[in-house]
C-alpha cells in the first residue's frame, strides 16, 4: 500500500490499462499480496493475522445470515434463537458456527498478541500498528460482549446487568451513560434492541480499523522472530506464493480445531444457564462470563472496591497501549533477551492463572491468589517492562535475518539448511524492498 | 468597493477579512448545528413515554405476607424485596452498633417509622447488580451469589465488595397492609 510497494504492477491488456490509470486497485493488491517482501525467517506465529481476518469475515457471514432470523426483542429473541436451531435450514450450523466463530477469533487474537509481546511487535517503528490492534481488540471485547446478550438467556441478561453496573461507576457520567444504555429504568426491551443494532455496526469498525491495521503494517514492514529489519533482498521473499500459501495452510489447519467444535463440542465454551429464558428475578448461582474474558473478570473481583476493581480491570487492557513505551529494551524479540525471557513466561502462567481464577467462586484462597496475580500483572508492565531492559544484557543479534536461516557466517546459498527453493539472484528485486533498506 | 479595488494591498485585506468572516461564521454553524443534529440522535436513546409511563406506581397488599417471608416484586423493571422482618430479626438489627457498619444506617433509616416489621430494598446487589439470594450469609439477610457481598436483614452491607446498603425505594404506606411503591411524601417519583 506504500508508494514503493506499488510501482512494479504492469497492466497488460487494454482494459487493464483503462482501469488502472483511472483507479489502481490492482497495483494496489499486487504491491501489497504478491510482490511484497516478507521476512524469510517467520514462523508460523506469523499466520495468525491471516487466520484473525479469516474469522472476521467468517462472523460477519455467519452474523448477517443469523439476523434474517433473528429477532430483537425481550419477549421473542429467546424463541427466535430455538427457532433458528430447531426451523430453520442449517440454522443449528450457522448460529453454532457464529459463536464458536467468536472464541476461534478471541482464542487467534491472544495468540497474535501474546506474539506481539515476545518478539517485541509493539516496538518503534511499529507502535501505531500495534496501537491499531489494541484499539480491534478493545472493539472485539465490545461486539462479543453485545453479541453474548442477544439469545436473552440467563447469562445474557445477568451479563448485560453486571457489565452496564460495571459502567454505572464511572464518577459524573457513570449513570448517565447507564441510563442512555438501557434506554429504561433496567436491563429490557429497550437494551436488547439497542444492543443488536450495535451488535450489527461494530464488526463493521472492526472491519475499518484492521484495513488501517495492514496498511501500517506495510508501511513498516513485518517483524520477525529475530526482531532486526530487512537488510538486503536476500533477507525476504515474495509475498506471493510465500506468504500466501503458509497462511491458508496455517488457516485450513486451523479450521479443523474451528470445525472440531462446531460439529462435536458446540456448547463447550458456552454456559448451560443460558438456555434458560431471562429471569430478572434470580441471579445464576455462578455468573461468569465466555473463557476469554476471565482474566479480566478476575482482576474485577480481585478489587474489594467497586470503582478501583473497574478501573483496574479496565486498566488491564489498556495498559497494553503503553507496552512500547514502558518496555525500555534496544532488543526487539525476546529469543535474544535471556532475562526478559523469562519473565515472559511467568507473564503468560499468570495471565492463564487469571483466567482459571475468574472461573472459580469468589471466595477465600480463589480471592487471595487472584489478588497475587493481578499485582503480577500490572508489575510486569509496570516494573519488568522498564528495569529488565536497563538491566539485561541481551545475546548478540544476528548479522542478518539470511544468518538465522541458514548459519552464521553463511552468506550465500550454497550452505543453505531447510531445502530453500529461491535463487537468490532471482530473488526479491531491489525495487520491492522497504525504502530503509534501499537507502542503505 | 471602488476605492479599495484601486490598490491592490487593501482589495487583499478586504478580501482576507471577508474570507475569515466566512470561515468563523461557517465554522460556528457547523459547530452548532452540528450540536443540535446529534441532540436528537443521543435523547432518542433516553427512556421513552412508553417506558416512563409504565413506571407509574406500584401497589402491593401486605396482607399475606408471613413472618420473615420474602417477596419479589417489579416496579420499573426493577427487582424489589418486600421483607416482613420477624421480631427476633427486629431485635437484633436494632441492637447492631453503627461503628460495625460500612455504610452507617441507623435501623430507622432502613424503616418507615411505625413499621418496624417492613423492610422494602431494592432487590439488586449494589456491586454489580446480581440478585443476593434470601436467608444466606452471617447476618440473616442475603448474600449475593456473583461476587461474594451479604447484607443484613435490612438490607445493610456486611461483607463484599458492594459499595453501599441495598437502596430504599421511595415507597409510602397506603394503610397498615398496603404500600405504594414509587411515590413518597404524596408524589409520584420522577
Amino acid at each position: 500500500m506504500s508508494a514503493h510497494a506499488t510501482s512494479t504492477y504492469v497492466p497488460k491488456s487494454r482494459i487493464a490499462k483503462w482501469f488502472e490509470s483511472r483507479l489502481p486497485l490492482v497495483g494496489l493488491v499486487h504491491g501489497s499480496f504478491i510482490a511484497y517482501p516478507v521476512p524469510r525467517n517467520l514462523n508460523y506465529f506469523w499466520t495468525f493475522g491471516a487466520i484473525l481476518s479469516a474469522f472476521l469475515g467468517i462472523q460477519i457471514v455467519t452474523g448477517v445470515w443469523l439476523a434474517m432470523h433473528y429477532e430483537p426483542s425481550a419477549g421473542a429473541a429467546f424463541e427466535s434463537v430455538e427457532h433458528i436451531m430447531r426451523d430453520v435450514n442449517y440454522g443449528w450450523l450457522l448460529r453454532y458456527a457464529h459463536a464458536n466463530g467468536a472464541s476461534m477469533f478471541f482464542l487467534a487474537v491472544y495468540v497474535h498478541i501474546f506474539r506481539a509481546l515476545y518478539y517485541g511487535s509493539y516496538k518503534a517503528p511499529r507502535e501505531v500498528l500495534y496501537l491499531l490492534g489494541v484499539i480491534i481488540y478493545l472493539l472485539m471485547m465490545a461486539t462479543a460482549f453485545l453479541g453474548y446478550t442477544l439469545p436473552w438467556g440467563q447469562m445474557s441478561f445477568w451479563g448485560a446487568t453486571v457489565i452496564t453496573n460495571i459502567l454505572a461507576a464511572i464518577p459524573v457520567v457513570g449513570d448517565s451513560i447507564q441510563s442512555l444504555l438501557w434506554g429504561g429504568y433496567s436491563v429490557g426491551n429497550p437494551t436488547i434492541n439497542r444492543f443488536f443494532s450495535l451488535h450489527y455496526l461494530l464488526p463493521w469498525m472492526i472491519a475499518g480499523v484492521v484495513v488501517l491495521h495492514v496498511w501500517a503494517l506495510h508501511v513498516t514492514g513485518q517483524n520477525n522472530p529475530a526482531g532486526i529489519p530487512i537488510k538486503s533482498s536476500k533477507d525476504a521473499v515474495p509475498f506471493t506464493p510465500y506468504a500466501t500459501v503458509k497462511d491458508a495452510f496455517a488457516t485450513v489447519a486451523f479450521m479443523i480445531i474451528f470445525a472440531w467444535f462446531v460439529f462435536y463440542q458446540p456448547n463447550y465454551l458456552g454456559h448451560a444457564d443460558n438456555y434458560v429464558p431471562a429471569n430478572a428475578s434470580v441471579t445464576p448461582a455462578h455468573i461468569v462470563p465466555e473463557w476469554y474474558f476471565l482474566p479480566f473478570y478476575a482482576i474485577l473481583r480481585a478489587v474489594p472496591d467497586k470503582l478501583g476493581g473497574v478501573i483496574l480491570m479496565f486498566g488491564a487492557v489498556i495498559i497494553l497501549a503503553f507496552a512500547p513505551w514502558l518496555d525500555t529494551s534496544r532488543v526487539r524479540s525476546t529469543n535474544y533477551r535471556p532475562v526478559y525471557k523469562v519473565f515472559f513466561w511467568v507473564f503468560v502462567v499468570n495471565a492463564i492463572l487469571l483466567g482459571w481464577l475468574g472461573a472459580k467462586p469468589p471466595e477465600g484462597g480463589y480471592v487471595i491468589v487472584g489478588r497475587i496475580c493481578t499485582v503480577y500483572y500490572f508489575a510486569h508492565f509496570l516494573l519488568v517492562m522498564p528495569l529488565c531492559g536497563l538491566f539485561e544484557t541481551p545475546k548478540a543479534l544476528p548479522g542478518s535475518i539470511l544468518e538465522t536461516v541458514t548459519g552464521p557466517g553463511q552468506t550465500g546459498w550454497d550452505g543453505r539448511q531447510g531445502g530453500q527453493p529461491q535463487d537468490p539472484d532471482k530473488g526479491i528485486p531491489d525495487w520491492a524492498m522497504p525504502d530503509a533498506v534501499k537507502r542503505s | 468597493m471602488a476605492n479599495t479595488s484601486a490598490t491592490p494591498a487593501a482589495a487583499h485585506d478586504q478580501d482576507g477579512s471577508r474570507r475569515d468572516f466566512l470561515f468563523l461564521a461557517t465554522g460556528a454553524a457547523v459547530a452548532v448545528g452540528g450540536a443540535f443534529a446529534a441532540w436528537p440522535f443521543v435523547s432518542s436513546m433516553r427512556p421513552d413515554a412508553a417506558t416512563i409511563a409504565a413506571g407509574a406506581p406500584l401497589d402491593v397488599d401486605l396482607a399475606p405476607i408471613t413472618d420473615g417471608q420474602i417477596v419479589n416484586v417489579f416496579w420499573r423493571g426493577k427487582l424489589i424485596f418486600v421483607r416482613k422482618l420477624t421480631a427476633k430479626e427486629v431485635t437484633d438489627m436494632k441492637a447492631i452498633p453503627l461503628s460495625e457498619l460500612s455504610d452507617p444506617a441507623p435501623f430507622d433509616a432502613r424503616v418507615k417509622s411505625g413499621h418496624d416489621q417492613w423492610l422494602v430494598v431494592y432487590g439488586n446487589c449494589t456491586h454489580l447488580g446480581c440478585v443476593p439470594i434470601g436467608h444466606q450469609g452471617n447476618f440473616e439477610g442475603w448474600a449475593c451469589p456473583c461476587h461474594g457481598s451479604q447484607f443484613d436483614a435490612v438490607g445493610r452491607v456486611r461483607r463484599g465488595p458492594a459499595p453501599i446498603n441495598l437502596p430504599v425505594p421511595p415507597y409510602t404506606f397506603a394503610s397498615d397492609t398496603k404500600v405504594r411503591i414509587g411515590e413518597e411524601g404524596g408524589k409520584a417519583a420522577a
